[in-house]
C-alpha cells in the first residue's frame, strides 16, 4: 500500500470497532422483561405494620399500586418515598389503593423508614418473602400497576416518580371497571 | 445551602479538573511556542490537581469512616455494620470510588513525571505532560459530571445500604490498586509515544526512557490479574480462578499487548526495527486500558461483575474515540520516519523469534477482543444476543499460549541476525532432549491428557533453555575466580534486564503447570448427608458435624462444621458457611479450603435443613491451583530485578554530567 493510502488506512482502522461499540449504548443487558404483564396478578393476605389485614382479593375493581421496597435500600427508595405519599394523597379518593410491601427487612428500621417519610398508605412485610418470590422482585424498589380486573399492567424497575405515577394511574383509571 | 463534606469534595473535584485543564493546555501552548513560564504554571497545575485528588481521596475516607451518609456514594456502599477495614475498600469499591481512585494513580504518576523528567528531557516533556494532564482531565471530568462520587444524598437515610458483600475480602484491598497501577501505568509510555509523535523525535529515546515504566505497569497489570483470580478462587466459590468473564478479559488484552509491546521493543533498541509496530502497540495498549474501563462501566455487555451504569459509557466512548483517532492518526502523519532501517535477515533469528511472538500476542488480544465483543457483534448482524463461553477462548487461546511458552524458550538464546546450524544445536539440542524426556516422564507416569503433556514438555524444554543460558554465563563469571554465589549474584546484578526475565519466564512457567494441572486433574462432588455421615473424595473422608447460626455485624450465616480425615487420619475442619446479607436477594456461599502445595481441599456449603439435620456439601479437589500463586511470587522477583538501575550504565552516563558540574 502507498504512504498515502496508509496514512488514511491506519486511522480508518479505528472506526468499526467504535462504531460497534457505540451501537452496544442501544441495548441494555440488563432489562428483563416481566412475564406477569397481562396475567392475573397474584393473590395474597399479609398483616400490616399497624396489625390490619391486607388481602389483594379484596380490592378487586380498584387500580392497586404494589410497591417492593426496603429500609437499607439507598438511595433509590429513600428517593422514590415522597412521591409515593404524594400519590396515594392525590388518589386514594378515586378509587386507588397503594400497598408498600417491606421486603428482606428488619421490623425497627422499617418502622422508622415509615415514620421518616409520615408513608400514611398500609404496608406491610412480607416475612417468608413469599409475595415477593410470586411477583418475581429482583431488586428493590420494584412497583407493580394492577387494573381492576387483578391484571398486572406494568412493572417499574427502580424508583417510581410522580410523573410515572400520574401516568400509569390515569392510564388504569380511565379503563372502564 | 448547606455546606458538608458532599459540597467541600465536589468543589476540590471542580477545581481540580479546572486545574488539569488549564495545565494541559498550558503545556501544549508552552511547547508549541516554547514559553518556559506556561510548562512551569502546567506544572504547577499538575501538581496542584494531584494535591486536590489527594484531598478528596481522603475525605471520602473519612466520610467512610465516620459513616457520612449526606454524601450518596458512601450511604449505597456501606452501612452501620459494615467493619473497619471494609470501609476503607469500600472507597474504591464501586463505579464512583474507582474513579476517583484512578485519577489519584494517575495524578501520581503526573507528580513523578515533573519531577523526574523536568530537567531531563527538555524537548519531550512539555508534551508528555500535556497529554497526562489531559487524560487526568478526562478522569476529573467523569467525576465531576456522570459519576461524581460527592453527591449530597437527601433526607439523609439512618443507614446505608452497604458494601457487595463479595467485596469483603482482603483480595479486595490489593486488587483494584494492582490494577490499576498497572492500568494507569501505561499512560506514561503511551504520552511518551504521542510526544515522540508529536516532536518528530521518533527514534529510541521513548523507548529507553520509558522501559522501567512500561515493565512497572506490566508487572502492576500482572499482580492485579492473579489477585483477581485468587480472589475468585476463594470469594465466589466455584472453585475456579478465571473464567473469561468480560471484566477479566478487559485486563487480560492489555496485558497481552503490553506483553508484545515489552519484548518487540527490545528489537527496536538492538536492531532499529519495528518503530512503527511499537507505536501501534503501545497506542494499542493504553487504548485497551480505556476500553476495559468503559467495558465495565458502561453497562454495554453484561457481567457478574459490572459496575453499575449511567451516561459515564457515552465519556468513555467518546474519549476513546479521540484518543485513537488522534494518536493513529499521529502515526500515520509520521509514516515517514518510521520505516525501519533494517530488514529480517533469516527466518532462524532472534528477530524472528521475537515477531513471531509478537503475533502470537496479537492474535490472543484479537481472540479475546472479538470473543469479549460478540455479543455486541451478533445482535448486530442477526439481531440476537449470543455469548461466546470458555470453550470459545479455551480452543483458540490453548494452541497460541502452548506456541508462546515455546517461544520464550527459543527468543532469548537463538542468535540474532542469522542463527547458524551449529548455534541452533549448541543451545537447543539439550533443553530439546530433557523437553521430550519430560513429556515421556509425565506420560510414564499415566498423565494421558495430550494438551497437558504438550505444556508439561514445553515448561521443561524452556526450563532447560534458561539453566542452560544461566549455567553458561555463571561457568565464565568463575573463570575469572568468583564462587558460584557470588557469580550468581553478580550476573544478576550485571545483566539485571536479562536475567530478570528470565525469572519473570520462570513465574510464566509455573503459572502454565498451575493451570494445565488444575484444569487436568481437578476432580470435585457433591451430596446430601446427614449429620454425622460422610462424604469421600479422592483419599478424603468428609463428615457433616453440626451446623450453626451466628449473627455478624451486619449479616447473619449459617456455619457448618466438618470433620476432614485422609488416608493417615485427621486432617482438619473446615467451617463452610452460608451468609445472609439483607440487601442481597439470594445468599452467599462462603467457602472453606486448605491450600496445598499439590492439591487444596476446597468445601462449599449448598442447601440446608433448618433443623440442621442434613446438609448438601460440594466437595472440590482443586490441583496445583497454589502453584498460580507461586509463580505469581516469582514473577514479583523477576519484575523487581528487571526494574533496579543497571548499575554500570549509570556510573558511566552520570560521569560526565559530574565533569561538567565541575
Amino acid at each position: 500500500m502507498s504512504t498515502r493510502a496508509l496514512r488514511w488506512a491506519i486511522p480508518l482502522a479505528v472506526v468499526p470497532v467504535l462504531v460497534l461499540l457505540a451501537y452496544g449504548f442501544r441495548t441494555d443487558p440488563h432489562a428483563i422483561p416481566t412475564p406477569l404483564l397481562g396475567k392475573p396478578a397474584s393473590p395474597f393476605t399479609l398483616t400490616a405494620f399497624d396489625g390490619k389485614p391486607i388481602s389483594l382479593e379484596a380490592l378487586r375493581g380498584k387500580v392497586v399500586v404494589l410497591n417492593f421496597w426496603a429500609s437499607w435500600c439507598v438511595p433509590a427508595c429513600y428517593d422514590e418515598a415522597p412521591s409515593l405519599e404524594r400519590g396515594w394523597q392525590a388518589y386514594r379518593d378515586r378509587g386507588v389503593v397503594l400497598i408498600g410491601i417491606n421486603i428482606q427487612d428488619k421490623e425497627e428500621p422499617a418502622r422508622r423508614f415509615l415514620a421518616q417519610f409520615n408513608h400514611t398508605f398500609p404496608n406491610a412485610p412480607d416475612p417468608l418473602g413469599r409475595v415477593s418470590v410470586d411477583y418475581g422482585v429482583y431488586g428493590v424498589p420494584e412497583t407493580f400497576f394492577i387494573d381492576r380486573k387483578g391484571q398486572v399492567r406494568f412493572k417499574q424497575i427502580g424508583a417510581i416518580t410522580d410523573e410515572i405515577m400520574k401516568q400509569q394511574v390515569e392510564k388504569l383509571l380511565a379503563e372502564p371497571a | 445551602m448547606t455546606v458538608g463534606a458532599p459540597e467541600i469534595g465536589y468543589a476540590l473535584t471542580v477545581i481540580g479538573f479546572a486545574l488539569a485543564l488549564w495545565g494541559a493546555g498550558a503545556a501544549v501552548l508552552g511547547a508549541r511556542g516554547g514559553r518556559p513560564a506556561l510548562v512551569t504554571s502546567a506544572e504547577r497545575a499538575a501538581v496542584g490537581a494531584w494535591a486536590l485528588v489527594s484531598a478528596a481521596l481522603v475525605l471520602l475516607a473519612y466520610s467512610f469512616l465516620t459513616f457520612d451518609f449526606s454524601i450518596r456514594y458512601v450511604a449505597t456502599n456501606t452501612n452501620l455494620g459494615t467493619p473497619f477495614y471494609y470501609r476503607i475498600t469500600a472507597v474504591w469499591g464501586a463505579l464512583e470510588g474507582s474513579i476517583i481512585l484512578w485519577a489519584w494513580m494517575l495524578g501520581l504518576y503526573t507528580f513523578i513525571v515533573v519531577r523526574r523528567y523536568r530537567r531531563r528531557q527538555p524537548a519531550l516533556y512539555p508534551w508528555v505532560l500535556a497529554v497526562m494532564l489531559s487524560v487526568l482531565a478526562f478522569f476529573l471530568l467523569v467525576m465531576t459530571v456522570p459519576a461524581p462520587p460527592f453527591q449530597r444524598l437527601d433526607p439523609v437515610p439512618a443507614d446505608g445500604r452497604g458494601l457487595n458483600p463479595l467485596l469483603e475480602d482482603s483480595g479486595m484491598i490489593t486488587h483494584p490498586v494492582a490494577l490499576y497501577l498497572g492500568f494507569t501505568g501505561f499512560t506514561v509510555p503511551f504520552a511518551f509515544a504521542v510526544a515522540a509523535l508529536i516532536t518528530g523525535r521518533v527514534g529510541d529515546f521513548w523507548i529507553t526512557t520509558t522501559r522501567r515504566w512500561t515493565i512497572l505497569a506490566w508487572y502492576f497489570l500482572s499482580l492485579g490479574l492473579l489477585i483477581g483470580g485468587w480472589w475468585s478462587y476463594h470469594v465466589l466459590g466455584w472453585g475456579g480462578y478465571w473464567a473469561w468473564d468480560p471484566v477479566e478479559n478487559a485486563a487480560f488484552m492489555p496485558w497481552l499487548t503490553a506483553t508484545a509491546f515489552l519484548h518487540s521493543v527490545m528489537i527496536q533498541e538492538r536492531r532499529r526495527m519495528l518503530k512503527l509496530w511499537n507505536l501501534t502497540l503501545i497506542i494499542l495498549t493504553f487504548s485497551l486500558t480505556l476500553f476495559g474501563t468503559f467495558l465495565t462501566r458502561s453497562g454495554i455487555i453484561g457481567s457478574v461483575h459490572a459496575f453499575t451504569q449511567g451516561s459515564i459509557g457515552i465519556f468513555f466512548l467518546v474519549f476513546l474515540s479521540l484518543v485513537m483517532l488522534g494518536a493513529f492518526s499521529l502515526l500515520a502523519w509520521r509514516l515517514e520516519r518510521l520505516r525501519g532501517q533494517s530488514e529480517l535477515d533469516s527466518i532462524f533469528s532472534r528477530e524472528s523469534a521475537f515477531l513471531l511472538n509478537n503475533l502470537f500476542l496479537i492474535a490472543a488480544a484479537f481472540t479475546v477482543f472479538f470473543g469479549t465483543v460478540f455479543p455486541l457483534l451478533s445482535e448486530a448482524i442477526k439481531g440476537q444476543k449470543v455469548s461466546v463461553g470458555a470453550p470459545f477462548f479455551n480452543l483458540v487461546n490453548i494452541p497460541i499460549f502452548l506456541a508462546l511458552i515455546f517461544l520464550m524458550g527459543v527468543g532469548p538464546l537463538i542468535a540474532w541476525r542469522r542463527a547458524s546450524a551449529e548455534n541452533l544445536r549448541r543451545n537447543f539440542l539439550m533443553p530439546v532432549v530433557i523437553g521430550v524426556a519430560g513429556a515421556a516422564l509425565c506420560r510414564a507416569l499415566g498423565v494421558g491428557n495430550l494438551i497437558v503433556l504438550c505444556c508439561m514438555g514445553l515448561v521443561a524444554f524452556v526450563a532447560a533453555t534458561i539453566a542452560l543460558d544461566f549455567w553458561r554465563a555463571a561457568r565464565a563469571r568463575r573463570r575469572t575466580g568468583d564462587g558460584w554465589l557470588d557469580a550468581t549474584w553478580g550476573l544478576a546484578l550485571r545483566q539485571n534486564r536479562r536475567y530478570g526475565g528470565f525469572i519473570v519466564h520462570l513465574g510464566i512457567l509455573v503459572v502454565a503447570l498451575g493451570v494445565a494441572g488444575s484444569q487436568a486433574w481437578s476432580t470435585q462432588t457433591e451430596a446430601t448427608i446427614n449429620r454425622g455421615a460422610s462424604v469421600e473424595l479422592a483419599g478424603y473422608t468428609i463428615r457433616f458435624d453440626d451446623l450453626q447460626p451466628v449473627e455478624e455485624s451486619n449479616h447473619f450465616k449459617v456455619v457448618g462444621t466438618f470433620t476432614v480425615s485422609d488416608r493417615r487420619g485427621p486432617y482438619t475442619v473446615l467451617t463452610p458457611a452460608k451468609k445472609f446479607y439483607p440487601q442481597e436477594q439470594t445468599p452467599i456461599a462462603a467457602v472453606d479450603y486448605r491450600l496445598g502445595f499439590m492439591e487444596d481441599l476446597y468445601l462449599v456449603l449448598g442447601d440446608f435443613a433448618r433443623d440442621g439435620s442434613h446438609a448438601t456439601i460440594k466437595v472440590q479437589i482443586n490441583r496445583m491451583v497454589s502453584w498460580l500463586w507461586i509463580g505469581g511470587l516469582i514473577l514479583t522477583l523477576g519484575a523487581a530485578l528487571a526494574i533496579v538501575p543497571e548499575p554500570r550504565r549509570t556510573a558511566t552516563r552520570s560521569r560526565p554530567e559530574h565533569a561538567v558540574v565541575a
